[in-house]
């Protein structure tokens, strides 16, 4: 279908762009930038006035609970669609663990049939994600896992681990890791910190990260001269960042992410025990967001993710220490980008280079951009629309995110797949 | 504080109701309880002008009020105490105003709870009628009719002289 | 943060945690407590307060002592008791907690007297009972024990009259004490202007100076000049393990002997929330010694208890 979006504010932060003008899809890639290509001819017409068109969210973390729930995929596709995020990383650790080819297939057929975002699955970098042999990286990234990696802490066993990167060097596969050391963090649910102190809850201390950070970079400087390229998942730390920053200082080949909630949320956030709170890592204090933020700013850390996890609400109603970890951030991620955006007076531009040129470039892939001639993901927005998150609203299984009950600013209009607009939403009615 | 008040002569009505309870003990060996906080101002005034040698009981009846579920407790209870045996005793129960008998039907209540006296006397200052319970005094100090938003109050100088008011009822 | 405690009107509904709560409610419950200690001592022990009330004891973490003096409080206010021991792996089987609760509100329960190995729980039952309906916090996890703290600070009232002079030294495993934090929350509330927390950096939590308490490893330093001193219990499980190396050695660097006692004020009194570890934080000689006000404590816990449920009882109007 040939598509035209109208008068639209064009951000495309891998072009440095920020302007009024068209956009021309066909074919599935963009055709058309700012003016309309020569003989265009639209089949359909968007009028993009008040409107925002970006290149559609990556997401570098965002769990579909399949394998494990069938039917799941489907739901937290449209969520994803909902949320105007066209690519989404899937971790391993689904149930049974992505550590066979047939269930990558099957997942992959599954994602093409429910025709929501682009699905790039991470596989399991060690058979069954037990931290002991080595998954068969070769096979399964022949049939489309795009990096390996552990989902939980570092695997206890560091000669295993060791030689789970060496491999992955030897075919040039990248290796996602949690920076998490599991005896450091033991039984902790709350970050280090006054908070944890004043509530009594177990704490996860400051050095299981930055001591889970020094064992990936020296085991990863031990895989040689051009060493293994690593991605670090959900940064929590100052203390963590600085060691981040020396890495790259240094020149080894890291990437990171940090989640949304840590860009907004601090342990005290906490307050009553509130379980939507409950994240792993989990809250830290105001001095660890100052440094995520200041990470993002200079492009330390390169992206955030939703870290998306779906947990039903009978899990969630639970005491804060035995409540499922993790929240449900799909549908609120752009918003969450806008409104850190807007609270620290970053550039729309630079503040959407998170979720769009960056986690592209992590994945080495060719979308997350509005050039001419690439795949057409977009996203249509309205920043200013606010809605609020409620189990109406909300399109994932998912209902438990911290922002329930409130209202955001931020509403996806369409959401645009390779050219194919896979969502769509009616501006909300004028209020009376 | 409300309106206006008119005062009645609190140490003459004391004067006729101390000499009633003079008649009522006879010499003969009570124990005299004060209900918090009129009661036991009286109490402690007859014990000193009868020579009334044993100490007297104080009762606090927050724990025994019939309307804990419409007000709630009283956030100043204060302890109660009987320093004498109740069982068998001859107790005056001395308040400073009768009004609906709740108070003197709680208190009355509570002293059961200190154990079984041979007999109660009730003695109060001011009888105001308006009873909604079976509750009869044996002493009292006048009798007077006054209307419902209209509140009978008792207070003690910091000489100890009584001084009674009837006052106007703060609008809700 | 709206406190999940006080109703509309800032009075007391729910008791979950010393931390935040008003001081003149704190106030309250002590001179409250003094009139149930009088009827402690006379024949007929109770008064008709909850008459008719229904009082369940939830006990999702095993204790006889704290359980059992709820239920004399509450049945010293003529309350009709429930006592319900659900083990953790009852409640593993299949019904939830909040299922758990719901239930028994149908049974017509009143107040909730909740004990579990979680912080934060009663918080959550207290966010989901009907509207008429208390919960009062008996231990979460390591979080709170909010009537242990009251009855804490009432016993030091009892002996030392005016706080705004004292030293106050709490001594053991204060990371994983529920009685420690809400003790240091009830000494700052009601202005305490000299606590102490004492034992080895493996037992002391993050953020307690920032809170305005005082660290000492050294007992005989956190003792001097003591007017109060509060000995926590050290669990078993601790021992042995990863912090602390063996109940021997712990007794000889933290135990409270007559001789550790001596640099404290001659007249500090000495307390403990119970049970005691003979041998392991407390000498024999001091539990049972002049200083030790430990068995005054116990009855001072049924009335501060009383008090507590009739307070938060009367939060209730109908109108």
């Amino acid at each position: 279908m040939r598509l035209a979006i109208e008068t639209v504010r064009l951000v495309d932060p891998a072009a440095d762009m920020d302007r009024v003008g068209g956009l021309y899809l066909a074919d599935g890639r963009i055709v058309g930038v700012g003016a309309m290509p020569a003989g265009f001819v639209a089949d359909r017409r968007i009028d993009g006035r008040g409107l925002i068109a970006a290149p559609g969210l990556i997401d570098l973390c965002a769990r579909m609970r399949e394998p494990g729930t069938d039917g799941a995929l489907r739901v937290e596709m449209r969520a994803a669609l909902a949320g105007g995020v066209t690519g989404v990383v899937c971790p391993p650790d689904t149930d049974p663990p992505l550590d066979e080819p047939g269930l990558v297939r099957m997942l992959r057929q599954r994602s093409r049939e429910a025709a929501g975002a682009r699905l790039y699955p991470l596989g399991a970098l060690t058979a069954g994600l037990k931290g002991e042999a080595l998954a068969q990286m070769c096979t399964l990234a022949e049939v489309g896992c795009v990096a390996f990696a552990q989902t939980g802490a570092l695997p206890d066993q560091r000669g295993a681990l060791l030689n789970a990167l060496r491999y992955a060097r030897t075919f040039d596969l990248p290796v996602w890791l949690r920076p998490v050391d599991a005896t450091l963090a033991s039984e902790g649910v709350a970050g280090e910190g006054a908070v944890a102190g004043r509530l009594g809850l177990p704490a996860v201390p400051t050095v299981a990260e930055t001591v889970a950070l020094h064992t990936i970079f020296e085991l990863q400087r031990a895989t040689g001269r051009a060493p293994v390229r690593i991605h670090l998942c959900r940064l929590s730390t100052a203390a963590g960042i600085e060691l981040l920053r020396a890495a790259r200082n240094e020149g080894l080949p890291v990437t990171a992410d940090v989640s949304i909630l840590h860009v907004h949320g601090v342990d005290a956030d906490i307050g009553h025990f509130d379980s939507n709170w409950r994240l792993d890592p989990p809250l830290r204090t105001a001095r660890d967001r100052a440094a995520i933020r200041a990470a993002l700013a200079d492009g330390t850390i390169d992206a955030i993710c939703s870290d998306h996890a779906p947990v039903a609400l009978e899990d969630k109603l639970l005491p804060f220490g035995e409540a499922g970890v993790g929240a449900s951030g799909l549908e609120t991620l752009l918003s969450l980008v806008l409104d850190w955006a807007q609270s620290e007076n970053i550039p729309l531009l630079r503040a959407l280079d998170r979720v769009t040129r960056a986690p592209a470039r992590v994945l080495g892939e060719d979308t997350g951009t509005l050039l001419v001639g690439r795949k057409a993901d977009v996203v249509l927005f309205d920043s200013a629309e606010r809605w609020k998150v409620d189990d109406g609203a909300l399109l994932s299984f998912g209902k438990n995110t911290p922002y329930l009950g409130s209202e955001l600013a931020g509403r996806v209009r369409v959401t645009i797949v390779g050219g194919e607009i896979r969502f769509e939403r009616a501006a909300a009615e004028a209020s009376a | 504080m409300t309106g206006q008040f008119i005062e009645l002569d609190a140490e003459s009505i004391y004067a006729l109701f101390a000499q009633r309870v003079r008649e009522l003990v006879a010499g003969r060996t009570m124990g005299l309880v004060g209900v918090h906080t009129g009661g036991v101002w009286l109490a402690e005034r007859l014990r000193k002008d009868l020579n009334i040698a044993a100490e007297v009981g104080v009762l606090d009846v927050s724990f025994y009020r019939d309307d804990f579920a419409q007000g709630g407790l009283n956030p100043g209870v204060r302890p109660s105490r009987i320093p004498f045996e109740m069982a068998g005793c001859h107790v005056v129960l001395v308040d400073d105003v009768l009004y609906t008998g709740r108070t003197v039907r709680a208190a009355m209540n509570e002293l059961f709870d200190y154990g079984r006296p041979a007999r109660i006397d009730l003695a109060v200052l001011i009888d105001r009628g308006g009873r909604e319970l079976p509750i009869a005094p044996s002493v009292v100090g006048r009798t007077i009719e006054v209307p419902d938003e209209v509140s009978v109050v008792l207070r003690r100088e910091s000489a100890g002289r009584l001084q009674l008011t009837l006052e106007q009822k703060a609008r809700a | 943060m709206v406190n999940p405690q006080l109703n509309a009107d800032g009075e007391l509904h729910h008791l979950l945690s010393l931390d935040g709560l008003p001081r003149s409610i704190i106030e309250r419950i002590l001179s409250t407590a003094d009139s149930f200690i009088s009827v402690g001592s006379r024949e007929v022990k109770s008064v008709p307060l909850l008459r008719g009330r229904s009082v369940f004891n939830l006990f999702f973490e095993n204790s006889t002592r704290t359980r059992t003096t709820f239920e004399i409080a509450a049945k010293r206010l003529s309350a009709d008791v429930f006592n319900l021991n659900i083990a953790a792996s009852s409640a593993a089987k299949g019904e939830s907690l909040l299922d758990t609760i719901n239930n028994l509100t149908a049974m017509q329960a009143d107040l909730f007297v909740v004990r579990h190995s979680q912080g934060g729980a009663p918080h959550l039952i207290a966010g989901h009972v009907a509207p008429h309906v208390h919960v009062i916090n008996a231990g979460d996890g390591r979080h709170s024990h909010p009537t242990q703290g009251l009855l804490d600070l009432y016993t030091i009232r009892h002996y030392k009259r005016d706080f705004s002079a004292l030293s106050v030294a709490i001594v053991g495993d204060i990371l994983h004490s529920r009685v420690a934090r809400s003790d240091l929350h009830a000494l700052l509330a009601v202005g305490v202007p000299d606590v102490r927390a004492v034992g080895p950096l493996t037992l002391l939590p993050d953020g307690l100076e920032a809170l305005g308490v005082r660290l000492f490893t050294s007992l005989e330093q956190g003792l001097r000049g003591a007017d109060v001193v509060i000995m926590l219990r050290l669990q078993n499980e601790r021992m042995g393990g990863a912090l602390l190396p063996s109940a021997s050695e712990y007794f000889r660097k933290y135990g409270l002997t007559p001789e550790a006692l001596r640099t404290a004020k001659p007249d500090c009194i000495v307390m403990h929330p119970g049970p005691m570890n003979r041998g392991v934080e407390i000498d024999s000689r001091v539990a049972d010694g002049s200083h030790s006000v430990i068995l005054p404590q116990v009855t001072f816990g049924i009335a501060v208890r009383m008090a507590v449920m009739s307070i938060a009882a009367s939060s209730t109007r109908f109108r």
